[in-house]
């Protein structure tokens, strides 16, 4: 009986898993490119969130009634609007601070992550928005009393995810971009000096960030629908606990370090305490970097000196 | 001349180093001696930076041991920055319990403590505090530190805290920068800079000092007088010195002993004198075609071939 | 005016166009468009005046940043160029000691000619001024970014109202209890994670911050969760300042035979957080003239030179560390009795990002900054009411732009300068 019930629970956690691995790129991509934790990054999700409701709102006001028509361009716009806002916040409130002290683009990480909830907020309203929902439908693997129920919506989250974090590890390691983004990771003066557009490199890792978090706040809104100005927050800290987890800097790590938090989060709020899953996730972050601070992929970096 | 029987002070023994894929130190042995004025020279990228690291505890050390000679006891220098925790002490409680002792309480300022002091090849100075209170912070562990003397000043305090004051003036006398002590230490000319940090160093008080590349950046008639300062560090304040230079000259003029590291390997040690003609060391720094002649098979103490001594 | 024909009017109107158009991607759906239900609402009016707005300071910008001045200014931002640090001069300042003994017995007097609503205003912002010392030892001196302070705000605050609910322990005894408490509650979260790198210790104080939040809200039982708890007022030797005694005291008019009023409780509250404000800010000036202040600063400078002098990094780190938390929790005990009643919704991230704004716009390191800062920000708000609504907004467009143009805080630092030798100061 048990089985099920923790199939079903690794199932959730896997798709709460992708999501924040989704999210977790943003981190682990700046991270690795600046070496800054960018706290507007959560924010940039919520972003997302609202974008893909208005947009939503528009195409059907115009009378679409295809509904993946609909969705392919909600998302497709969302992901460019908020690669848009990863690239402003880039340039307005980190690019100037390029050699400045340690700790300056971290609080105007925070001034930016208050700026971004404070403008929806004043713009939207408080209150809680949302979104009808649009794809239903289960499947039930397993007997008739017991079973294990996968939504249509997550196994459109798994798949959107893995495809989303497929076609980006292609650009990272295939292209042009990706050789130079990797270029500048391992040695931003060095990848100036070979002629490489280092401030332009790091604008598309903000953008690509973005999107990819973009990616799931359209995914959040469609299985959830709904949500407020303060969802970027405990998500971005368990994304960023998903990158640290899988190793910061690292692609693949961001993935497996989402879903291994969304899987054990979701173990642990089904065997011991729902009340104290964001506890646990928190506890988890601090262990790991305790313990074994590379994360799971990540390789272990003697601080020169 | 100090004897041959005399305990070295630091004692390198089989140390290893491996940065991922780099094994940037190989098997280095080598001794310090007591009161003795030593150079490690080599290539660049040779590891010598990587072993001043090691012996003040900033990288663990891959394998091997540092022995050092801390009064009548021998510290092993890797051991306090906390060795890996194996399920095998759990069976040597006492082992377990220095382990783990280290892992949480140890590290390089352990070995700052036991009196090696360092300076670092790209300047460190606190850049936005004055040069005297860079060397008051670094007698932070000589004066009196307790919070609750230092918030009603009491008379131990302030004694504690005036000694400390003339002691900074003294050492800022010494490399000769009286006149910048209340100066940033970021805004000092550069010379002045590798001055207050070796005076940064010496103020807490060390047994033996690492400089690493000194007199990089100074023009000839600076390096006289760092090379004089040097010597007087040794001769009136008794410290043992260990540096890095590049600077053949000066390594030649003041060292008396030299390690040769190349490619992370101890190629020659011996006296300046047996160093210059040491054809590995020649080969090591001018290519391989230029060692006509066999290298000596242990690299120690050789005689070169007396045609190719001329540069130094 | 050959500066004028240097600027390219061309090149700053393809900025401003280009910002504009970007301004409008940015703001067009999120402000134009406000979701209302399923539907949204038509507001385009407003980002097309943020756009252009927007278009058109980037266009002057441009001009500026194109004239020779522009160009040097542009340079200097961010701390590029002069650090903003001096060393003071020898010779102390004349008004030193006028200028302090008479805002002493202006901050004592305060209250006497204060209505009680400008007297709550302000005891708020001694609260502030009291967390913004605290947490400015960890940032501004110490270094490390701690985004979870508000932690010990609520553990001080909860040890008041807790200790009093379940040990029947007045304000007096427990404001000791507070401050340690939260010192040992900083030490117990600060060893494990000081050693890490600089940035992480940031997340981690995050998630901390919102942890405690958490277990407070859902501690039913305990805590009261949601609903909160009450805290008992301070005594007076014994007396109370309810109208009724509750503590087991006299009430503080019957004893004085004067009639009751609310006021007293607020002016005693005040009186006694303005000394502890005065011993922390004496405190605070000392520290920084001692060993352990030098190395907490020292530390910030340079972590790895700390080390090769000698000292241990994280036993520096937790002393800040643990004495930023003990003030935090000092703070907390009184925004807890000012209060009478808490619950966790007063200890949310955001009451962390304010106490950070305090710190940064007063200017990381400097106490006088961090007090003006302080009172600023929370009494300006009560002043510019109809823009409540905008607080956040503008917190948030101020920690950026003032790392953007002056990283050091507005007010310059000054180091200490020492005589020469011999001499003794
Ligand atoms: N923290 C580190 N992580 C990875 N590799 C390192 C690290 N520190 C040193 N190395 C590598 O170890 C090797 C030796 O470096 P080291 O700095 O010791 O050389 P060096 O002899 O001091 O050279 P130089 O004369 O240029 O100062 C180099 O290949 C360097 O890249
Ligand atoms: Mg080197």
């Amino acid at each position: 009986m048990d089985s099920y019930i923790i199939g079903q629970q690794l199932l959730n956690g896997l798709t709460l898993g992708s999501i924040y691995g989704l999210i977790a790129i943003g981190y682990t991509m700046v991270y690795g490119i600046i070496g800054m934790i960018n706290f507007a990054h959560g924010d940039i999700y919520m972003i997302s969130a609202y974008l893909t409701a208005i947009i939503l709102a528009v195409i059907f006001s115009f009378g679409v009634t295809s509904l993946p028509f609909a969705l392919l361009v909600t998302l497709l716009l969302t992901m460019v609007i908020t690669g848009v806002y990863g690239w402003a916040i880039e340039r307005v409130a980190y690019r100037p601070l390029r050699g400045s002290t340690r700790l300056a683009p971290l609080i105007s990480a925070i001034g930016m992550s208050l700026v971004l909830q404070n403008y929806v907020q004043v713009s939207q309203g408080a209150r809680n928005q949302g979104i009808p929902i649009l794809i239903d439908g289960v499947v039930r693997l397993g007997g008739e009393e017991q079973f294990v129920q996968i939504t249509h919506i997550q196994i459109l989250i798994v798949l959107a995810s893995f495809i989303g974090m497929g076609v980006l590890t292609y650009i990272i390691q295939k292209t042009s971009l990706g050789r130079q983004c990797r270029a500048t990771q391992q040695d931003q003066k060095m990848a100036a000096i070979l002629g490489i557009n280092t401030n332009r490199i790091i604008s598309t890792v903000f953008v690509i960030g973005s999107a990819m978090a973009a990616l799931a706040g359209v995914l959040v809104t469609l299985n959830y629908g709904s949500f407020d100005f303060y969802i970027g927050f405990i998500i971005g800290i368990k994304a960023f606990t998903a990158a640290v987890l899988g190793g910061i800097g690292s692609l693949p790590g961001a993935m497996l370090g989402g879903i291994v938090l969304g899987m054990s989060e979701g173990l642990f709020a089904g065997f011991v305490s729902a009340d104290y899953k964001d506890v646990f996730a928190f506890s988890l972050l601090v262990l790991v970097l305790i313990f074994r601070p590379s994360g799971l992929l990540g390789k272990p970096e003697i601080e020169k000196v | 001349m100090t004897t041959e029987t005399e305990t070295p002070l630091l004692a390198v023994r089989n140390l290893s180093m491996r940065f991922g894929g780099i094994l940037a130190l190989n098997n280095i042995n080598f001794d310090i001696k007591q009161g003795s004025i030593s150079a490690m020279i080599g290539p660049n990228g040779a590891g010598k930076t990587t072993v001043f690291n090691c012996i003040t505890g900033f990288y663990q050390a891959t394998s091997g041991s540092i022995y050092y000679q801390d009064g009548d006891s021998t510290i092993n220098l890797v051991q306090v920055l906390g060795e890996k925790l194996h399920f095998k002490y759990v069976l040597n409680p006492r082992q377990l319990a220095s382990r783990l002792y280290y892992k949480m309480f140890g590290g390089s300022h352990l070995v700052a403590q036991a009196g090696v002091a360092r300076t670092f090849q790209n300047i460190r100075l606190f850049r936005e505090m004055t040069a005297i209170e860079n060397l008051l912070v670094a007698q932070h562990m000589q004066i009196v530190r307790n919070p609750i003397s230092g918030v009603f000043k009491t008379p131990a305090f302030r004694r504690s805290e005036q000694a400390a004051i003339d002691r900074a003036h003294t050492w800022l006398e010494v490399v000769g920068l009286e006149d910048d002590a209340n100066r940033l230490a970021g805004e000092l000319p550069y010379g002045h800079q590798r001055r207050l940090e070796i005076a940064r160093a010496m103020s807490t008080g060390p047994k033996m000092i690492c400089l690493d590349e000194p007199a990089a950046g100074l023009n000839p008639k600076e390096t006289e007088e760092l090379s004089n300062l040097i010597r007087l560090l040794r001769d009136q304040h008794h410290v043992t010195v260990l540096l890095i230079e590049h600077d053949m000259g000066m390594v030649m003029d003041v060292s008396e002993s030299i390690v040769v590291l190349d490619h992370g390997e101890v190629i020659a040690e011996g006296t300046p004198h047996e160093i210059e003609n040491n054809t590995a060391v020649l080969a090591a720094y001018l290519g391989e075609d230029y060692s006509t002649t066999v290298a000596a098979p242990d690299g120690t103490g050789a005689e070169g071939n007396p045609q190719e001594t001329n540069n130094s | 005016m050959s500066l004028q024909q240097k600027i390219s009017l061309r090149k700053a109107l393809i900025d401003g166009f280009w910002s504009g158009l970007l301004a409008l991607v940015i703001f067009g759906p999120i402000s134009g468009l406000v979701l209302q239900g399923y539907e949204v609402r038509n507001e385009l009016i407003r980002p097309l005046l943020m756009a252009l707005l927007v278009g058109g300071g980037r266009f002057l910008v441009s001009c500026f940043a194109q004239s020779e001045k522009g160009k040097r200014y542009v340079d200097g931002l961010a701390g590029k160029r002069g650090a903003g640090v001096t060393v003071a001069s020898l010779k102390k300042g004349k008004y030193q000691y006028l200028v302090i003994p008479v805002l002493i017995l202006a901050g004592l007097c305060l209250p006497f000619v204060l209505g009680k609503y400008w007297l709550t205003v302000v005891i708020l912002a001694l609260i502030y001024v009291l967390l913004g010392l605290g947490l400015n030892i960890v940032v501004g001196l110490a270094g490390m970014l701690d985004l979870g302070y508000v932690a010990f705000y609520a553990v001080g605050a909860y040890t008041l109202a807790m200790g009093a609910q379940y040990f029947h322990l007045g304000f007096w005894t427990l404001l000791p209890i507070a401050g340690i408490g939260a010192a040992l509650f900083g030490a117990l979260l600060g060893f494990p994670v000081l050693r890490m790198h600089g940035d992480y210790l940031a997340i981690v104080t995050l998630g901390f911050g919102e942890i405690i939040r958490l277990v407070l809200n859902n501690l039913l039982d305990i805590t009261g969760g949601p609903n909160g708890a009450s805290a008992p007022p301070p005594t007076l030797f014994g007396l109370e300042f309810t109208r009724r005694a509750k503590q087991g005291g006299i009430p503080f008019h019957e004893y004085f035979h004067i009639s009751y009023s609310p006021t007293y409780k607020y002016i005693f509250i005040y009186l006694v957080l303005f000394t502890i404000v005065c011993l922390m800010i004496l405190f605070v000036t000392r520290l920084k003239q001692m060993p352990m202040g030098r190395a907490w600063e020292a530390l910030r400078e340079d972590e790895i030179a700390c080390r090769s002098l000698g000292i241990n990094h994280v036993t520096v780190k937790l002393s800040a560390f643990m004495m930023g938390a003990m003030v935090g929790g000092t703070a907390g005990m009184f925004f807890a009795t000012y209060q009478g009643f808490i619950n966790p919704s007063s200890f949310t991230f955001f009451e962390s990002a304010l106490i950070l704004a305090i710190v940064v716009l007063g200017g990381l390191g400097s106490t006088v900054g961090v007090i003006i800062a302080a009172l600023v920000l929370t009494i300006l708000p009560e002043v510019l009411r109809d823009f409540a609504e905008y607080r956040v907004l503008m917190f948030g467009i101020a920690m950026v732009l003032m790392m953007v143009w002056k990283p050091r805080g507005l007010i310059r630092i000054k180091r200490r300068a020492f005589n020469a030798k011999g001499v003794t100061s």
